[in-house]
Parts: structure tokens; sequence; C-alpha cells
């Protein structure tokens, strides 16, 4: 890598040590900038683990908080445990068939017009600030009738719904024309063989589409303010009530000025962060398995 | 090979200044036993050869036999490729440009490339060709410079008018000698050409052609090209490379032979050689 | 060879064209999604302007730059500037920060990186985006307010305090300051890898054209990556703003809450989005909801211009792109 030699007649080496020089300070900043992203990145996990560690114990899934605890009773979040998995997972459950929907009529059915601006309308939900998918759902649901984790599953689902839609798209794209003509070509009608024979090519994407998904929204604390906030203390897992959620919890922990509060919300936040990186980094192995898959038929 | 064999490729002699005897060539390049490695498998094995100061040495030979290849090593421009090594030695005025403690950049600053298809810069012509004046500092009289790089690269009377227009707008034989006059405006010693022509009709073809033949003098040109009748017409030295198999089933290329074009192309020494300039095989 | 038996129905010829009830349903149902999806964007926007309606009405565009929020009966007022100004510093700050930091990362993971190594720090500033924004606020509230405050805000304010913008420091590490930081690092991601893809969809032939007159690396980046890049890179720094302005969860946590403009970087403030998520336990009267709505409003108009904008460029630059590609004759 030094940089010599080359001495001659003739030779243009012209402000040449000057111009290394440079070259070697750019490049030197940009290691530099990527090993402050990494340190920031590991110092976020390292805090996180740390802190999060020393409170994590089975309590924290099984008791419920207790408020204005005087004693030091066991208490822990298991109302909010419960809440995230029954509002991510009806959230999901109302994502999944509407993306997969729109997936499949943008692909096979929809004239190039259509699919333009119906793409551009999922863009354009994607980058909708997450506090005002919070207003819209409180103004279309909760004005009147209260709060519920079903309305604060339709906030995440509109979060979801861009990201599983587009995630269903890409794989459909990839399922080769060969295939559908040789299900029309049987006779096979266009809707059974959008069904039977290339949808099931793309479960592998949309599996991983939705578990970004999942793991995008499970940390999603602004819309829950709004639409599923207002809680007591009992662990319940009716989605018609307000549910409490991890994210929503950890919010209202750090506001909190006691210390046995933030070390709850450290430890909350160790459980969601390892759920997240593990559904995050999960997902994206699956995704770059699979394309390479399917490039490679 | 003693006799001399009746050439199915007319060797055109008359355009052609007759090369200067053997002891007044100066060496530019002197390979020796030069190995070029991608990942393990040879591309090009043993080469030795040297290249004279102020003359067109064609490399030919067919598709496959490394010549790309061999032409990148000089500038060492396969260092931007992952995996790949290089053993032996290319010198350069007496220099080894290819150990690690050679600069790249300053390599390339004295040997420049044309590269087989047109890649000039999506900015304007003079841009095109002022960038690489001003960041390697020859600001001096920048306009002059330009004009002149643009007239040796046969250029200058199409494009004068519009200098300010975008280079995409060119045709490809356009974007080529723009391409040749952005290399030859930083001035450098040797100019490499990798099938420079391949992509371009005749007449654009024949432009670069007597380019270089006018160039010549001021410059050395090593022009790889799958094209015979191009390396006869516009070479004065050429080689000849083939393609090599092991007992596994690889593949490499090697230097069969090396000498004046005529030669090669009525008397070939090696069998090889004829096979291929007859039309035979490649 | 046996006739075929044309009493067969699967292969009785088709007389007339027939229409298939399945392949009308499927349409209309995977039609009526679509449709739904869009509606669901309209719908969003109708509802916040819905909602803010009582807002609007009583104070018209004024509202926008009106620098007040007093929530108390009786003397209420309402109005978006204070919070306006505290998204734009917050916001125009950060950016500012993670531009040249993101650019640094695309150029080492598209140029720089050794071949083994691209993969692994490319997943690590990707995870750096999938951290819930409750956790890093978390952290910064309790780690990085604090961590800033004791070594970084207090030697500014002793060094250079007769600048107004480095007042009195934060009481815990609450602050504007900490906010820009925060943000900061959750737009890191967003640039730095649409960044990354710019730079590595720029033709290898453009840059050996430029390696081989002899140039340096930093040399052809400068002149034939950025260049080319350019557009795409624009589009990349309004994603990043889109995405910083519409924060609200860790800017609140860690901006100390405020209602007045001042110049102190260690001060409180709000944030359009933070002012919001702040008052989610509810508020006492419809014209603070309706407030808090038409700064939501606010929030989406900027959201969806800077939405739209980005996607704007990226079709341009996509179309002049594609037309480059294909110019060798």
């Amino acid at each position: 890598m030094s940089a010599q030699g080359l001495t001659g007649p003739g030779l243009r080496l012209d402000r040449l040590p000057r111009r290394r020089r440079v070259n070697r300070l750019m490049e030197g900043l940009a290691w530099l900038a990527a090993a402050i992203a990494i340190a920031i990145l590991g110092v976020v996990v390292f805090s996180v683990a740390q802190k999060g560690a020393s409170e994590l114990n089975l309590n924290l899934l099984t008791k419920p908080p207790i408020q204005f605890s005087l004693t030091n009773a066991p208490q822990g979040l298991a109302n909010a445990f419960a809440g995230t998995l029954v509002i991510v997972g009806l959230a999901t459950a109302m994502a999944l068939p509407v993306g997969i929907l729109v997936a499949v009529y943008l692909n096979e059915f929809a004239p190039a017009s259509i699919r333009n601006g119906v793409s551009m309308a999922l863009d354009i939900l994607n980058g909708v600030p997450a506090i005002v998918i919070g207003i819209f759902v409180f103004g279309l649901l909760v004005v009147g009738s209260g709060q519920s984790g079903l309305k604060g599953a339709f906030a995440l689902s509109c979060l979801m719904l861009p990201l599983v839609a587009r995630a269903t798209m890409e794989v459909l794209a990839l399922v080769p024309n060969s295939l559908r003509e040789a299900g029309l070509g049987l006779g096979v009608p266009q809707w059974r063989t959008t069904l039977s024979i290339v949808l099931p090519q793309t479960v592998g994407g949309i599996v991983t589409g939705t578990v970004l998904a999942v793991a995008r929204v499970a940390g999603e604390t602004a819309p829950l303010l709004f639409t599923s906030s207002l809680v007591g203390t009992q662990t319940s897992w009716n989605p018609y009530h307000a549910l409490q959620t991890v994210p929503v919890a950890i919010f209202e922990l750090s506001e909190s000025p006691d210390p046995a509060d933030h070390a709850r919300a450290w430890a909350a936040a160790l459980v969601l962060l390892v759920f997240i990186l593990i559904a995050s980094l999960g997902g994206r192995w699956l995704a770059t398995r699979s394309r390479t898959k399917m490039l490679a038929r | 090979m003693s006799t001399t064999i009746e050439p199915t490729v007319r060797v055109e002699t008359t355009r052609r200044q007759p090369m200067p005897p053997r002891e007044r060539l100066e060496t530019i390049f002197h390979v020796d036993g030069l190995d070029a490695i991608y990942s393990g498998k040879p591309a090009v094995k043993d080469v030795t050869m040297e290249v004279y100061k102020n003359l067109v040495t064609a490399i030919i030979g067919p598709s496959g036999c490394g010549k790309s290849t061999y032409i990148r090593c000089f500038n060492r421009m396969n260092d931007l490729i992952p995996g790949f090594t290089q053993t032996g030695t290319i010198r350069y005025h007496g220099q080894d440009i290819s150990g690690s403690n050679i600069d790249p950049v300053a390599v390339r600053r004295n040997i420049g490339m044309v590269f087989q298809r047109p890649n000039p810069f999506p900015k304007s012509i003079h841009d095109n060709v002022a960038w690489g004046l001003k960041v390697l500092g020859m600001r001096d009289d920048l306009d002059e410079r330009i004009e002149r790089a643009l007239t040796r690269a046969a250029l200058w009377d199409e494009v004068k008018d519009r200098l300010k227009a975008s280079a995409l707008s060119l045709s490809g034989g356009q974007q080529q000698r723009l391409c040749i006059a952005r290399a030859i405006a930083v001035e450098p010693d040797v100019v490499l050409m990798d099938e420079p022509a391949s992509a371009l009709d005749p007449i654009a073809t024949q432009a670069i052609e007597s380019l270089m033949h006018d160039l010549k003098s001021e410059y050395t040109f090593v022009i790889v090209t799958h094209n015979m009748q191009q390396a006869a017409r516009v070479a004065d030295m050429t080689a000849f490379f083939s393609i090599s198999q092991g007992d596994e089933g690889q593949r490499w290329g090697e230097l069969i032979e090396y000498d004046a074009t005529e030669k090669i192309f009525t008397a070939p020494s090696d069998k090889r050689t004829e096979d291929y300039v007859t039309g035979r095989f490649g | 060879m046996t006739a075929l038996d044309l009493t067969d129905a699967t292969r009785r010829p088709f007389t007339g064209r027939r229409v298939r009830f399945g392949d009308v349903a499927l349409q209309v149902v995977a039609g009526a999604a679509a449709a739904a999806a869009t509606v669901l964007v309209g719908l969003i926007i109708w509802k916040v302007i819905d909602g803010a309606r009582p807002a609007i009405s009583h104070y018209g565009l004024h509202f926008v730059w009106r620098i007040a929020w007093n929530p108390v009966l009786g003397r209420e007022v309402y109005g978006a500037g204070s919070f306006l100004f505290g998204t734009a510093i917050t916001s125009l700050f950060a950016l500012c920060l993670a531009a040249p930091l993101a650019m640094g990362i695309a150029l080492f993971l598209s140029e720089l990186a050794p071949r083994g190594v691209r993969a692994p720090v490319t997943a690590l500033v990707e995870t750096l985006a999938a951290v819930p924004s409750v956790v890093i606020g978390l952290w910064g509230i309790l780690v990085l307010g604090p961590a800033l405050r004791t070594n970084i805000e207090s030697w500014l304010h002793s060094a250079f305090g007769f600048i107004p913008l480095f007042g009195d420091p934060s009481q815990a590490g609450a602050s504007i300051f900490t906010a820009i930081i925060v943000l900061t690092i959750m737009i890191l991601p967003i640039v730095s890898s649409i960044s990354r893809e710019l730079f590595l969809g720029v033709p290898p032939e453009l840059k050996e054209g430029a390696l081989a007159l002899g140039t340096t690396r930093w040399e052809m980046v400068r002149g034939v990556v950025f260049p080319y890049a350019r557009g795409g890179i624009a589009a990349a720094l309004i994603l990043g703003l889109g995405r910083a302005v519409g924060e609200a969860i860790a800017v609140t946590q860690v901006i100390g809450g405020g209602v007045f403009i001042h110049a102190n970087l260690f001060g409180g403030g709000d944030t359009l989005a933070s002012k919001i998520a702040a008052s989610y336990q509810g508020s006492s009267t419809n014209l603070q909801t309706a407030s808090l709505v038409y700064l939501g409003l606010i929030l989406l108009v900027f959201s969806l211009l800077a939405n739209i904008s980005a996607q704007l460029i990226v079709r341009r630059v996509a179309r002049r792109h594609g037309i480059t590609r294909g110019g060798h004759a």
C-alpha cells in the first residue's frame, strides 16, 4: 500500500505526494465514519444489555405492575407483554391478507397506470409519520368510543401494509412468466393459476416481508399512545379493551423519576430489542437466501 | 517453418511506415515470466517479451486467451479486481511496476488506457477532457490543451462548436475518439488500447487506426485486437497469444510468437500462429 | 388413435367468450384491496384535516407561526410557531451531522471496505435502523443525555458561553442538543443505505475510465461517483429529513419540553411531533385537541411534500441514467 516508486525521465509525477495525502485523509475519514456507526450501535446495545440484564427475571414476564407500590413486592410487565402479543398478532392478521391481495392485484391484473398510482399511494403511506397514523386512528375510531387493543392493532396494520405489499410484489415479480403461461396453457383459469401456482412460489418472500414488518411495528409506540394506552395493571388478553404494550410501557417508565421504574424499563427494552434484532436479522437472512434461490432457478 | 505461406490475410504494407532497424529500437516495457492469476486460476502464463517505444504493438489471439487481462497488467488496472495476483515482472523504463510498493496511481498517470466500449463521463465534451487535466494539475493553457487533444483525436472539427454539449450526445465512434482525446490530453507515455474499435463501425474504426498511425511518433501504443486485418494494417510488432490446456481441463493464455507484423502474417515460425493467421482456427 | 371424447367437459370447445367467475372474483377482491390501500391515504389526510377543523376555523393560517401554547382555561391560546422552530432546528442540525457521516459510511461500504468486511458492516448499520425509537429514547434520556451534559454541554458553555447557542446547560441532559444527537443517530442508517446503493450503482466503466487517467480514488469519487449519484443523494437527504421531522417518541423523551423559542441549544423545547406525543394523556378542551391535530396536519403536509419530492427525484434520475446506459452506439 505504500506509495513510492516510479522515477524516471519524462515521467509525469506532479503534485502526487499532496494528492496522495488528500486521498489518504479522505479514506481515513470514511473508515472513521463507519467506525462511529458501529460504535454507536455497540454502545446502545451494550447499555441495554448491561442495564437490562441485571433486572431481567421471569417476574418481568409473569407479574403485573403494581401501582404505587410501597413494598418490594415483585412486579413485572406481564400486561404489556400480553398486550403486545395480542395487538401485534391482530395487526398482522389484518395487514397480511390485504397486503398480499394488493400485491396480487398490482402485479397480475393492474394496468401500468394503476400500478404506478397505487404504488405511489403505498410509498406515501409508508412515509406518513407513525404519530400522524396515531392521530388518524384516534380521530377515526377512538373519538367517542374509547380506546381498545383492536384499534391499536388497526393503527399498526396501517404501518405494516406497505411493507407486506411491497415485499410480496417483489417476490411476485421474481416468479417467471413461464410458470404462469404453463398454468394457463394447461387450461387452468387465471385465478386458479395465480392462487395455486404463482402464490405458493412466493411464500418464502411473504414470510420474510411479514417478519420484517413485525420487527418494525413491535417497537412502535406513537400509534399506540392514542389508541391503546390508558390501561390498568391487570393482564388482559381481550382486544376490546385498551391493552398495555411493551413500547408504551417502556415509554412511560422512562419518563418516571423512579429508578426502579428505569430498571424495569431497561429490562423490557432488552427483551424487546432481542426479539426485534432476531426478527430483523433473521428476516434479512431469509430474504437474501430466498432471493438467491429464486434467481438461481 | 521454413517455407513462406500464402497469406490469406493481405498485409497492407503501403500505409505503414517501415519499422526502424532493431538496433535503434528502444525498449519501454520488458516483461519477464509474467503470470496473471484470478483467484488461483491463471489467465495468462509465463509471458516474456519486450515492447518498443514509439511503435504500435498489437496483441492478437482467439477469445479467451487472456489478451485483455495481459494488457491490463501494464497499467495495474487488474488491481481493481478482487482476488487478482500477478507474478513475474514488468519493467517500465527499467523499473518493475508490478511490485506492491509501486503506487498504481503513478503508473496509470504515465500509462493511459482506452477501453473496449466508449466510457465518456456524463459531463460536457469540454469537461470530459478538462477534468483529468484539472485534477492532475495541468490547468495552464487549459483550452489549448483541450483543443490539441481533440485535434489529435481527429474530433476537433466535429465538436468545436458544441464543446458544452453532453458527451453522451455523440455517436459511438465520436465518443471513443473523445475517450482517446481524454487519455492523450494528460500526456501519457504509453497508450494501451483494449479492442478500441470492436464496438464501432468501419469508418470510425479507420479513423482510430489513422490516429494511431499519426501519433505514434509521440506515444507508444499497445493495442489488443481480435481483428487480424486491423493488426496487419496498424501494428509494427504483433504478439500472438493462444490458449493452452492443462491435464485437468484448465485453460490459460500463453504468448506463442512475437515478431514484426510482416513476419507474423507471412512467415510465422510457430504452426499455431500459422493456423490462426490463415484462419484455420480461431 | 382413439377419437377425442368431446363430451368430456374439460375438453369442450368454447364457443364465444366465457368469463370465469373465479377470475372476476379474484380481480374484484384484489382490486378492492388495492382501492382500500389508496383510499386509506386519502382517509388519513381527510380525517386529520377534519380533526383539526375547530382549530383551523378558530385560528386560520396564523396558527402556523404563532408562538404560544397555553392550555390554561380562560386563557387558552395555541400556535405552532415554537414547535415549527423546534422541528426546524433539530431536524436540520441532525441532517447536517448525519449527511457527511452517512456519505462516509456509504463510501466505505462501496469503495474501501475489504470484501469480507462489507456484508457484516452493512448489516450492522441496518441493524441500527431496527432499534425501536423508544429504546433509543430510553438510552438517550438515561445514558446519552447525562453524558452529554457532563462532558460536552458544560465544557462548551464554559468555553463559548458568550455565544447564546451555548447557554446554561440542561438539568439532566434533556435538551435540544440531545435531541439533535438522537435524531442524527436515527436518520444515519436510512441516508447511508440509500447512498450506498447509489454508489454501488455507478457503472464500473465510468470509474475505470477515471482511474485509468491516473487519478486517486478520492479524486475519482469526487469527479465521477458524486456527480453521478447527485440526484439520488438529494432524495436520500430529503427522506432522512422527513424521518427526522416525523420522529416523535425518541425526541419527546429527550428534548425536555418547552414552549418558547430561545437560542440556547442546551435548553428544552418541543417539535411538532414531540408536542403531540407529549400530550397523549388527553387534553382538556376540544380546542386543545383540535390544535394538537392541527400540529399533526402541518406534520403530515411536510412529510407528504418530502415523500413526493423524493419520489419525483428518483423517477427523474432513473430516467436520465437509463438513457445514459443505452447511449453506446
